[in-house]
């Protein structure tokens, strides 16, 4: 584990209301997730890791307990705090890439830099170094839909490592891609982790990803079953 | 970020055109029925004040009452002593004085015997003084279908309707009956100098034109005339300028106890053309209305459409870290740019369109074959600088208010569900 604690969870509990009661995803989790880390939460469907992973991302808020996201208490932002965290200091990387159709690979890449308000050029720079890590210097002009699916998620990864972002909460960031194609993914991401030293949080299932972490968080019915540190 | 969010607008053409082609649509029609409503309102107007309410009308009261008879027993008198006071008190006004009278033509055969007979409506205006303005007024010049206008005493034009209607020409005598303004039997012979057609049913059926210096001498109103007329300058009918003469009128003339002494009232106080106008500015303003209320909702389902399809984009927004007020204002931007092109658009075709109908009209005489009333058969647009604007309350009130309220479900998106539904 790297020095400095971005994340802290402390007691942390989530209950979801559901028709019959209800249903508690997170039982008391504790864990700290520092600089540089390239760590997952893994487990199996319905043991809480993409809730886990919302709750880190200010995307949801504890019921119970704490989580303190780079010095943050989630619980106490309200609706606007929350976003100008996610859009400051976190990166998303989805599944499914998401990437916004109607808009050229620069333009994705770039969206991120607009909310934060900084000028063209900077803006500029920014998109074509990240563009230039992803190797994807070739595809700036072109649409998501002229891309294949490792192509699509390089974009989105450039498009969450453009801020340089203190953390990248990846959720199954390579289900949707071929062995060899995923192989590269997580390869950029590990080059990214240590050259830029972001701190990557995945929530997977997927041996390849499990395979290149440096620490895996395995939870089982919401609470940590294993926190083992992988020596590679 | 604005930049950014237009090349989205015109790059998707599910989020631009459709939109902007219903805006266009909206506005287009608006304009056009704003423009064909003053069209109708303006014809109607200058048709009735040309042949019959002037912009202001002066009469006895007791022929105003009676008006639908034209009672000329209850005529004007003293009218030359009058004209000359009204053209000194009020040197802007155009003034002119005529007697409408109804009565029977006749169209003797050979013999001096009735070969043909029918009611006529009879207008008696000033067309052999040398002064052309009522000519000018009634169009006699461009109305002409057969013969020409009367140039010396006795002669007369009948409408060209009513020249077939009696088997008349040109050069044909043809005699008048009616009662004179003491009642007595009226009976004078004229020689049809020529046919009309004002393209008004209610004129053309059975009208018959006489100089005013001719029917005053056969219907005995020498120094009289049924109502004197009064044109504002420009000869616009202005509703203010109008009242601002019946002002300064009734304080010339203040009221007496004379009950033949002349009253004024303006054109909106006759033949309900008042209450037209008012119900056409009403209609204008529900048509304005409808197409809000009408455009509102089609933009507010585009909207819920255009959400469900723009879903993970919005998913994809609020999770990079744009807030659901920011989201929403965006939506909002967009709707103004497509309200605005919309507008402009709609404007533009509806404009084109009015234009058309400004210059050639829309001829409905064959709808109104049996019309009594005084309306005109071509009815025409008319674009006045309100149509230049008037789109753009139905086209951008409908697309922001269509908006705003679908975007409000923007508001119900929960970020913690954000991942599943993006990987869903």
């Amino acid at each position: 584990m790297e020095n400095s604690t971005l994340i802290s969870i402390e007691a942390l509990k989530k209950i979801f209301p559901t028709s019959g009661g209800k249903f508690t995803a997170l039982n008391g989790i504790n864990l700290t997730i520092g600089k540089a880390e390239f760590t997952g939460v893994v487990g199996p469907s319905g043991s809480g890791k993409t809730t886990l992973l919302n709750i880190i991302g200010s995307l949801d808020t504890p019921s119970e307990g704490r989580a303190v996201v780079l010095g943050q208490s989630i619980s106490d932002l309200n609706v606007k705090q929350a976003a100008l965290l996610r859009r400051s200091k976190l990166g998303f990387i989805f599944q499914s890439y998401n990437l916004l159709p109607v808009y050229t690979v620069f333009e994705n890449v770039e969206f991120p830099l607009l909310l934060l308000k900084l000028d063209e050029s900077q803006r500029k720079k920014m998109v074509l170094e990240s563009l230039e890590w992803l190797g994807l210097t070739d595809k700036i002009k072109s649409k998501p839909a002229q891309l294949s699916g490792g192509e699509c998620q390089r974009v989105a990864i450039a498009r969450a490592m453009v801020k340089k972002p203190e953390i990248v909460l990846a959720d199954e960031p390579t289900a949707n891609l071929d062995a060899a194609n995923s192989h590269n993914i997580l390869k950029t991401m590990v080059q990214l982790n240590n050259e830029l030293k972001t701190t990557f949080v995945f929530a997977t299932h997927d041996d390849k990803v499990i395979s290149y972490l440096k620490r895996k968080i395995s939870l089982i019915d919401g609470k940590v079953l294993k926190d083992e540190i992988i020596k590679n | 970020m604005i930049r950014f969010l237009f090349k989205g607008i015109f790059r998707d053409r599910q989020r631009s055109l459709l939109p902007v082609i219903v805006a266009t649509i909206g506005v287009m029609l608006t304009v056009t029925l704003f423009c064909w409503l003053n069209g109708f309102l303006n014809d109607s107007i200058e048709l009735n004040a040309r042949f019959s309410t002037g912009h202001v009308k002066i009469m006895t009261a007791p022929y105003a009452k009676h008006i639908d008879q034209v009672p000329n027993d209850l005529a004007l008198t003293g009218v030359d002593t009058l004209m000359k006071k009204l053209k000194s008190d009020f040197p802007d006004i155009t003034w002119e004085e005529r007697i409408h009278f109804g009565g029977l033509i006749d169209a003797p055969d050979k013999n001096g015997e009735t070969r043909e007979q029918g009611p006529a409506i009879g207008f008696g205006i000033d067309m052999l003084s040398g002064d052309k303005s009522e000519i000018g007024r009634f169009n006699l010049v461009k109305s002409l279908r057969r013969g020409r206008l009367p140039e010396k005493p006795g002669e007369i034009l009948i409408s060209e309707l009513f020249s077939q209607k009696l088997k008349v020409n040109p050069g044909d005598t043809v005699t008048f009956i009616g009662s004179t303004m003491n009642g007595a039997m009226a009976m004078a012979n004229f020689k049809i100098a020529g046919t009309i057609s004002f393209g008004t049913i209610g004129m053309d059926r059975g009208s018959v034109i006489i100089d005013l210096k001719d029917i005053r001498s056969v219907l005995d109103m020498d120094n009289a005339a049924g109502e004197i007329v009064g044109y504002l300058p420009g000869n616009y009918y202005d509703e203010a300028a109008a009242s601002k003469v019946v002002r300064r009128f009734h304080m010339l003339f203040p009221p007496s106890n004379d009950e033949y002494a002349p009253t004024i009232v303006t054109l909106s106080e006759q033949n309900n053309l008042g209450q037209m106008m008012g119900q056409i500015k009403q209609v204008g303003g529900f048509v304005v209305f409808v197409f809000v209320l009408s455009m509102s909702l089609v933009f507010w389902n585009a909207g819920l459409l255009g959400g469900l399809r723009r879903y993970i984009e919005f998913g994809t927004r609020l999770a990079i870290g744009e807030d659901y007020s920011h989201i929403y204002k965006t939506m909002i931007y967009e709707s103004i740019l497509i309200g605005i092109v919309g507008s402009i658009t709609g404007t533009i075709v509806g404009l084109t369109i009015s234009l058309y109908l400004q210059n050639h009209g829309l001829d409905i005489g064959s709808m109104m074959k049996n019309a009594s009333i005084m309306m005109p058969a071509v009815f025409h647009a008319r674009i006045t600088p309100l149509a230049f604007f008037i789109g753009f309350i139905p086209g951008l009130l409908s697309t922001v208010a269509g908006t705003a309220l679908s975007g409000i479900g923007i508001y119900k998106r929960k970020t913690a569900q954000l991942f599943k539904e993006l990987e869903a």
